[in-house]
């Protein structure tokens, strides 16, 4: 939090009445509940055995010795590690060189390619990974299938299921990520240092290497760890390219400890600190380098104007580039499913196959008895997570920026610690957490809003705080003098003039709700799938075209959304974190 | 010689119509002068500027150096900023956070074509570095450097590639007051004594005043006057230049009389005063009369009208002491006119006091052209 605005803050030396003190000890109590139990819950059930019907769990270190003092831990490691390092760097090169075209040069349509870039952040990764499953599997996908008919070979020109494979799909899902936050980093940077070199005499590319980034450097750096922490905690891809050939990662193991019979929890668990433990160095090396970037970060006010080079003819390259890439991760993936939505079973396309376009699949799937329980059940999720998530961080982000309680720093803490939970451990954390303690949330919906709220509370407090601290606080004060009571100047004046950032807020949540999986898969039982899940089941029973059919109406219903958030975002002047 | 002819420059606009930001901009600076683009914010300086650079590709016009066309819209010629040579410093100084002093000012020997060895760079680095006095912190990190520095390296790094043409845009604005006055000397002596070709943007009119050779007075992206330091402050041709350099008295009048090639008779509101026009009025011309406070020459005893003076005697309405001098409002009639004082002068507030106009001091300027 702005130290500024810690200082402007109100005093809060007066009495306090009842009200807010009740408002204000419930928000802390739910997030300290909501970030520290299942952590606690997580690291005590690492110390136990399996709890059977005719034993119960006892205290041992063996998880810990199978989980790090076998022949599997090096493995393990290895995977993890070059899975995550391929993703970020792939991620990140392809996304910096976009950025780069992007901020930097005269490439035409620059405006709608930054707008469709956008698009694959929607995209949920487990519809994008199958898309690519469909395109590039050994058997059925159609890049081979194409070339073994065109050359008559049954060579694999390209074989998904493969740490190369996993790589290349996670490294591009993530890849609109990183150009968004590289483009972040450009425009942070005073475009005179490089006309500065430009007038000195240096050439484009000695101006790209010596000036552009070697100044982007910190800011990349942390970039670069974000998407390390990002492919670290995928679930989606290194489950379903990575274990069909058991190429096995940290994620990948929790979920096959949790899934085997008997499930082994506490195995599970000390897998899950290991992660913990990555996550939090990442955050922690991250928080670092955004220091240093504060200190490069050079926009000087006076006599900025964005400038892009003159590329000459290569911008037709970069343009043609540009094409290719949203080709690839928007529109082949997008097409893919439409055209297997469209079949009756999954053939590859072909003039054939044409003649049998249908909408059975589509059919089927509102036959599917699941189907309305688990629409309701998603809407009903995200809606309420949202409105709990923006509700609460408008408090805590309240206390945080406008009181001088001693302390205030921890709840900002508390509530951003579940950044660092990957999403499949939230999910184990909580579930064990709520087994223990029995009071019949587990196995119920009220689990999974639980790990709902936990896990977007991090940025809700984001979008709170920062609209927070864009209103002037003597808008309160004189509420205040006015007579009215804390609650009532809560309610009437402080929450509708940051409504704007609570919209933008409430409708983020609600997105990346509907596309949670990770923490679900966990937590949800027969009557508590919501519609991620119902993607799941499809994909292990096999139901292709109905799951691209389900894929097809989810990624369609999420851009309406998405459109709504910006539009929001946009009318009231708040910037987005980015989905 | 540089030479910038019929120069237009436009940027998009928000609405996809175009800002003319620069319209028929023309000058010559000669070699080893120092020419300053002087208006307010916004008439298209840094733009002109940044033309002539090359960071912006104009519309329209011509720009040369010692007769070699850097840019021609007429015969497509552009020459890329990186192959000009011209030596720039920007109004932010651009100075290279992730490099040392001695990092920042080397580098536009490292990326020339003919590169010096290593031993040259060194050579030629630390003379320039030691001409703006930085020699002792060349190995610092550029951050660490104060304003007054990071300004003096910013030039250090223009001059270190021997330009043929330096740039300057508003290089003191970043600085304090005192700081400001000092480097004004500094950037002057250094300007002299290289003998380079220069050009400098500004918005201050003292700074222009006090560094040019040649000054041209810019608004709304066109050039109003051209003129010597001298010229311009004591024949402005239009009311809003005599309005933008410096403070000054304007006068209604109308024209009587011409007396000869540069002198006529108007009236005024304080009488019919002898002055000075610039351009050839006609009787009953509508005309504007400009004096500057301290021409208006204050005493307390009548001084006696000599030849074409006129004297009037007025009221101390206000005054303020300003230090090295003192300003008064003076009433004559309904007229207000401020004058600028030896602080030495201490009538008091309500006193009547003589007002003395001399005539070459008062410049006549046509009402039409005048402007708002
Ligand atoms: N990149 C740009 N896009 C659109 N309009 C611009 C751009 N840069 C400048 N302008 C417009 O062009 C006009 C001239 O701008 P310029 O920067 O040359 O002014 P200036 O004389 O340098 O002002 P200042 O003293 O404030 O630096 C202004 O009206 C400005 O709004
Ligand atoms: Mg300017």
């Amino acid at each position: 939090m702005s130290r500024t605005a810690a200082l402007l803050a109100s005093s809060m030396r007066l009495p306090l009445p009842e009200a807010r003190w009740l408002v204000i000890g419930a928000a802390v109590a739910l997030a300290a509940w909501l970030a520290l139990a299942p952590l606690g819950f997580l690291l005590w059930q690492s110390l136990f055995t399996p709890e059977t019907a005719t034993a119960p769990g006892e205290f041992t270190f063996d998880n810990y010795r199978t989980a790090y003092w076998s022949a599997e831990t090096l493995r393990l490691l290895g995977n993890s590690a070059a899975f995550a390092a391929g993703s970020a760097s792939l991620a990140f090169v392809v996304g910096t060189f976009f950025a780069w075209i992007n901020e930097r040069t005269d490439t035409p349509f620059k405006s709608a390619f930054f707008a469709l870039s956008l698009v694959p952040l929607i995209i949920p990764a487990i519809l994008f990974t199958v898309s690519w499953i469909l395109l590039a599997s050994p058997k059925i996908g159609i890049v081979n299938v194409a070339v073994q008919a065109l050359f008559a070979t049954d060579f694999v020109v390209a074989d998904i299921y493969s740490m190369g494979g996993m790589i290349f799909v996670d490294g591009l899902h993530q890849s609109p990520l990183a150009f968004l936050m590289m483009t972040a980093a450009f425009r942070s940077m005073d475009p005179s240092l490089e006309e500065a070199a430009l007038m000195c005499g240096a050439a484009a590319w000695q101006i790209a290497l010596r000036m552009t980034l070697k100044l982007a450097w910190p800011a990349a750096a942390g970039v670069f760890l974000i998407l390390f922490l990002r492919a670290i905690e995928s679930f989606e891809v290194p489950a379903l390219l990575g274990l069909p050939v058991g190429i096995e990662v940290y994620t990948s193991s929790i979920y096959q400890a949790v899934q085997t019979y008997p499930s082994d929890i506490g195995l599970a668990s000390s897998y899950a600190a290991a992660l913990l433990v990555i996550a939090s160095l990442c955050v922690y090396a991250q928080s670092r380098t955004a220091v240093a970037a504060e200190k490069f970060s050079t926009v000087t006010g006076k006599g900025f104007r964005p400038r892009t080079m003159r590329i000459g003819r290569w911008r037709y390259v970069t343009a043609l580039a540009f094409a290719l890439y949203l080709a690839i991760v928007v529109v082949l993936p997008f097409l893919v499913l439409l055209w297997c939505s469209l079949q009756r079973f999954y053939v590859a396309p072909s003039v054939a196959a044409l003649k049998d376009l249908t909408f059975d699949a589509y059919r089927a799937v509102f036959a599917y008895p699941v189907f309305a329980n688990a629409v309701w059940n998603s809407l009903v999720l995200s809606a309420a997570s949202a409105t709990i998530v923006a509700l609460t961080t408008a408090v805590l982000a309240w206390i945080v920026v406008r009181t001088r309680l001693p302390g205030r720093w921890l709840i900002d803490d508390l509530a951003m610690l579940p950044l660092m939970f990957p999403g499949l451990v939230l999910g184990l954390a909580i579930m064990v957490c709520y087994l223990n303690i029995g009071i019949g949330v587990y196995g119920t919906l009220w689990i999974m809003l639980i790990a709902y709220v936990t896990r977007f509370m991090p940025y809700g407090m984001r979008y709170n705080s920062t609209s927070m601290l864009a209103l002037h606080k003597e808008l309160e004060e004189s509420a205040t003098m006015s007579g009215a009571s804390w609650s009532m100047t809560f309610w009437r004046v402080v929450l509708p003039l940051l409504k704007p950032g609570l919209i933008a807020c409430w409708l983020y949540v609600v997105i990346v709700s509907i596309r949670e999986l990770s923490s679900s898969i966990l937590l949800y039982s027969p009557g508590s799938e919501v519609v991620s899940i119902m993607i799941w089941e499809y994909w292990q029973n096999g139901q292709y075209v109905e799951l691209s059919a389900l894929g097809v109406m989810l990624i369609a219903s999420l851009l309406g959304l998405v459109l709504l958030e910006r539009f929001a975002s946009r009318q009231f002047g708040v910037a987005s974190p980015g989905v | 010689m540089l030479i910038v002819k019929s120069l237009c420059t436009e940027y998009p606009g928000d609405r996809g119509e175009a800002v003319r930001a620069a319209r028929d901009v023309s000058f010559a600076v000669p070699d080893g002068k120092l020419f300053t683009l002087l208006g307010p914010s916004g008439c298209g300086k840094t733009t002109t500027l940044r033309s002539i650079a090359g960071l912006e590709v104009p519309k329209s016009g011509e720009i040369s150096l010692h007769g070699k066309v850097v840019f021609s819209s007429a015969a497509g010629v552009s020459v890329a900023p990186n192959r000009r040579n011209f030596g720039m410093v920007f109004q932010s100084y651009a100075i290279w956070p992730h490099m040392t002093v001695y990092q920042n000012a080397a580098f536009p020997l490292q990326v020339r074509r003919d590169r010096p060895d290593r031993k040259k760079i060194a050579d030629r680095v630390m003379r320039v570095l030691s001409a703006v006095a930085l020699d002792d912190v060349a190995e610092r990190a550029a951050t660490k450097l104060s304003g007054g520095q990071q300004q003096r390296l910013a030039l250090a790094r223009a001059l270190v590639m021997e330009p043929q043409l330096l740039l300057l845009d508003e290089p003191l604005s970043n600085l304090d007051a005192k700081l400001r006055e000092r480097m004004r000397f500094e950037l002057k002596r250094i300007q002299r004594e290289l003998a380079l070709t220069t050009v400098y943007v500004t918005h201050d009119q003292n700074e222009a005043l006090a560094l040019s050779h040649e000054i041209a007075v810019m608004r709304e992206g066109r050039i109003v006057q051209i003129g010597s330091p001298r010229e311009i402050y004591e024949r402005p041709c239009s009311r809003f230049v005599a309005d933008f350099i410096g403070t000054t008295n304007f006068i209604d009048a109308r024209v009587i009389e011409e007396n000869g090639d540069d002198r006529c008779r108007v009236a005024t509101p304080v009488g019919a005063l002898d002055v000075r026009c610039l351009d050839r009025m006609h009787r009953n011309e509508a005309a504007i009369v400009s004096v500057r406070p301290e021409d208006v020459e204050l005493s307390e005893q009548a001084p006696e009208a000599g030849g074409a003076d006129a004297v009037r005697a007025g009221v101390v309405d206000a005054k303020a002491f300003l230090g090295e001098h003192l300003d008064f409002q003076v009433r004559i009639g309904d007229l207000v006119l401020l004058a600028r004082a030896h602080p030495s002068l201490r009538t008091p507030v309500g006193e009547k006091i003589f007002v003395r106009l001399r005539a070459e001091k008062c410049i006549a300027l046509r009402a039409a052209s005048a402007g708002p």
